[in-house]
């Protein structure tokens, strides 16, 4: 479904490479981990993947499903079923969530070709996620994550996952900030929805989430590269020991 | 369960569908082939005394008419705007333009000539008397919105085609009729009120209006009276080279309510126009009006080639006590906007209200505000303005509030934002605040920001493309005065919102 091969990106502002040779592959049904320090890139890369502005990509490739996804746009690799569930949800004052879920639907269906949904069906669609995920009503008449809090802007992150229906799909850090009652609505909801055609990328820092979402792989990421990949043992090991075993794994390949 | 938010989000949809139906920037640019009767070119006593002869007015008329003009020759053009404005020819204008064939002017709607119609279908104003403006949310919404309906009265260069509903308003009392017509039916009304609010001499542009008006709306309701339907009149300028000048004037007697909407649209011209109009509010005792307005005269096009010169002076006068007046604007068209709708708060417990949107794209400027003069004692005034800028756009907010010495607890409140599209455009705020009196309040914030580089990040990611993401969070900008315009004007406004600023990004 995705690979990336041998990828390098840089900051467009200043010259810093940040993702310095990774390469990852990721099949359909795949739940692929991704762990590692503060500031390895991790973020970066989800960034990267989903079309955002700022990067320059020294060389490498990602291919997704056949096509290079690195020539597409962002809002065309989001019709092609690309979603990032973002570390820090965005605040748009004045746009109310609904207005919100129903533009962005219905724009990728066109983009898609496919017809755009009626009022009355997208509201039977959303109502019935935001009770799956326990969001109020109000919650939802309110402007996208203005004033919401922590944990209700990630549940919000993964209301929109269900019901743009994407077929891979990066949580970067969505278990933050979440209380342990939230945390297990929120794998609830990516449980329900996973499926053997659909993958997903999960960034995180704490093996709890993976308890929930179970991972095929779970990958080291150290100073822009894969340093280490194994299977959900690995993230316990993480767990105990912290990343000093895998530090200079990275820095070896200098 | 229909929230208002269901209705709000229908009218989103709308918009950004419609805004990707239209592949022009400008979709009102058409011109209408209708033989046309002009009056000479140019500007003199004898054009004046012309146009009230067209007009079939009586000589009171035609001597104020004349003392506007002899005060005008001596006034000078203001140049304190930050606006720059081309020399203007006034020699070089037309100043009366009308369909050859209304001559007599129609006694009904079905004498009027269909290619007037026409035009004003296609600007999405039926003339003919049916229950809805715009047809779009009432078929989704039918149980809010059935028994909506609008009057309109529509000004086709320089005269009024027709208005409708008019004998189901004049049942209720009300008087919605142009205000040539008013002059000869209504004088005693006319005498007491124009000019009242809006002196002869106010300023050069008012003053240039009141010597050549030659339509424009009139409405009264008298006491007690709630008006039964939303007032509107539909603007059209479509000869060439003829400036707009109409005048409206609207009445509210003791504890009475009116809401009067007002859209404007010209086509597409090399050569710039000239539009300079007044609006009269007077409010009395009780009395609450609100007018709205969706100005879309032709911006020019994007190397700022023609356009609409857009000079207006609207003032509300709050006479009577508790008296209310709310100024709504969507101002997207016009080359040149210079345009400050005033509340003169003399009742005690008045209150006027401000609430606007400015967009200025590629070569537009815009100069527009409000004034707030406190008056009467524990009056309000409220001032909500969102300037957009796009392109090369420049865009200021200049607004006054005054609270005299014998206006005591008044109470002022200004919020006035900017939004920056693209780093070529500009906006400027200009408050003057002049406090004379201890026991009252003014308050202004004010922010200036640019088209946040994440938030359109996120809106993408989510599949929206980068013009419906602008337009997305524009109208989010400005859902404030969004929400202060009736509904049918909301949808419209949301979807110029969107065409307005087709082409700042990317
Ligand atoms: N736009 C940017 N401008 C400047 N520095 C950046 C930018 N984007 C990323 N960086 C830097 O690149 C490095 C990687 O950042 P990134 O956010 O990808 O880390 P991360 O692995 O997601 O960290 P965390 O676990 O804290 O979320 C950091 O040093 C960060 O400061
Ligand atoms: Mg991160």
């Amino acid at each position: 479904m995705l690979n990336i091969d041998d990828l390098k990106v840089s900051l467009e502002e200043e010259e810093k490479q940040i993702i310095k040779g990774l390469s990852l592959s990721i099949k359909p049904g795949e739940v692929h981990a991704i762990m590692g320090p503060n500031g390895s890139g991790k973020s970066t890369l989800s960034s990267v993947l989903a079309g955002k502005d700022g990067y320059i990509v020294d060389s490498g490739t990602v291919n997704f499903e056949g096509s290079d996804l690195l020539e597409a746009e962002v809002e065309e690799r989001a019709a092609l079923g690309i979603f990032m569930a973002f570390q820090y949800p965005i605040e748009i004052p004045g746009v109310g969530n609904m207005n919100f879920l129903r533009t962005a639907l219905n724009s990728q269906r066109k983009t898609r070709g496919q017809e755009e949904l009626n009022a009355a069906d997208f509201l039977k669609l959303v109502r019935g996620i935001a009770k799956d995920l326990e969001i109020s009503d109000e919650m939802m008449k309110r402007p996208i994550n203005v004033g919401a809090s922590g944990g209700e802007k990630k549940r919000n992150e993964i209301l929109q996952m269900c019901l743009l229906e994407p077929r891979f799909v990066i949580l970067d850090e969505t278990d933050s900030g979440l209380d342990v009652d939230a945390m297990k609505l929120v794998s609830k909801g990516v449980n329900n929805f996973s499926s053997s055609s659909r993958s997903f990328l999960v960034i995180t820092h704490y093996q709890r989430l993976l308890n929930y979402i179970v991972p095929d792989f779970v990958h080291i990421m150290v100073d822009g590269r894969i340093v280490k990949t194994g299977d959900k043992t690995l993230a316990l090991h993480v767990e105990e020991t912290g990343y000093k075993d895998f530090l200079q794994l990275g820095k070896g390949k200098h | 369960m229909t929230d208002n938010y269901e209705v709000r989000d229908v009218i989103d949809r709308e918009t950004l569908s419609t805004v990707k139906s239209v592949g022009d920037t400008y979709k009102y640019g058409f011109s209408t082939d209708i033989e046309t009767e002009y009056a000479p070119l140019g500007l003199n006593e004898d054009i004046v005394k012309l146009i009230s002869k067209k007009n079939n007015e009586p000589m009171w008329m035609l001597d104020w008419r004349l003392k506007a003009f002899n005060r005008w020759k001596k006034l000078k053009q203001p140049d304190w705007a930050l606006l720059k404005i081309p020399e203007i020819d006034f020699q070089d204008q037309y100043y009366y333009a009308r369909p050859a064939n209304m001559k007599e002017k129609p006694k009904s709607l079905d004498e009027v000539d269909p290619k007037l119609l026409e035009t004003y279908s296609k600007l999405g104003i039926p003339l003919t008397e049916q229950k809805k403006l715009a047809g779009v949310i009432e078929e989704k919404h039918e149980d809010k919105s059935e028994n909506r309906k609008v009057a309109v009265d529509a000004v086709f260069d320089s005269v009024s085609v027709g208005t409708t509903f008019k004998e189901e308003l004049k049942s209720a009392g009300v008087i919605f009729c142009s205000i040539s017509e008013a002059i000869k039916e209504y004088p005693d009304l006319v005498k007491k009120y124009l000019g009242s609010v809006v002196p002869i001499s106010d300023n050069f542009f008012a003053c240039l209006n009141a010597a050549v008006f030659s339509d424009g709306s009139f409405v009264y309701i008298p006491k007690g009276v709630r008006c039964p339907m939303e007032l509107s009149t539909y603007f059209r300028i479509n000869a060439e080279n003829t400036g707009q000048f109409e005048r409206t004037l609207i009445i509210a007697d003791d504890n009475s309510y009116v809401s009067y909407l007002e859209g404007c649209t010209a086509p597409q011209r090399d050569e710039s126009q000239l539009h300079a109009a007044v609006v009269e509010l007077v409010i009395l005792d009780d009395a609450e009006i609100k007018y709205s307005t969706v100005q879309n005269w032709f911006p020019g096009d994007e190397n700022g080639v023609g356009g609409i010169y857009n000079f207006v002076t609207k003032r509300a006068d709050c006479r009577g006590r508790n008296s209310k007046v709310m100024w709504t604007q969507v101002e997207t068209g016009s080359a040149i906007t210079w345009k400050y709708p005033s509340c003169v708060l003399k009742g005690d417990n008045s209150s006027g209200e401000f609430y606007s949107i400015a967009i200025t794209n590629n070569m537009q400027q815009a100069d527009t505000g409000t004034k707030m003069i406190h008056l009467g004692k524990n009056t309000n005034s409220r001032i909500v303005s969102k300037g957009i800028s796009a392109g090369k756009a420049q865009n200021t907010y200049r607004g006054l509030v005054q609270i005299g010495g014998r206006s005591q607890n008044s109470r002022n409140f200004t919020q006035c934002d900017s939004l920056l599209i693209g780093n070529k455009c500009g906006a400027h705020t200009v408050p003057y605040i002049e406090v004379n009196n201890s026991s009252a309040r003014a308050e202004h914030e004010a922010t200036t920001s640019k088209v946040d580089e994440d938030q359109l990040f996120y809106c993408m990611q989510r599949g929206i493309g980068e013009e419906d993401a602008v337009a997305l969070i524009v109208n989010g900008f400005c859902k404030e005065v969004l929400q202060a315009l009736p509904m049918e004007f909301a949808m419209e406004a949301q979807k110029l919102v969107a065409i307005s600023l087709e082409g700042s990004v990317g």
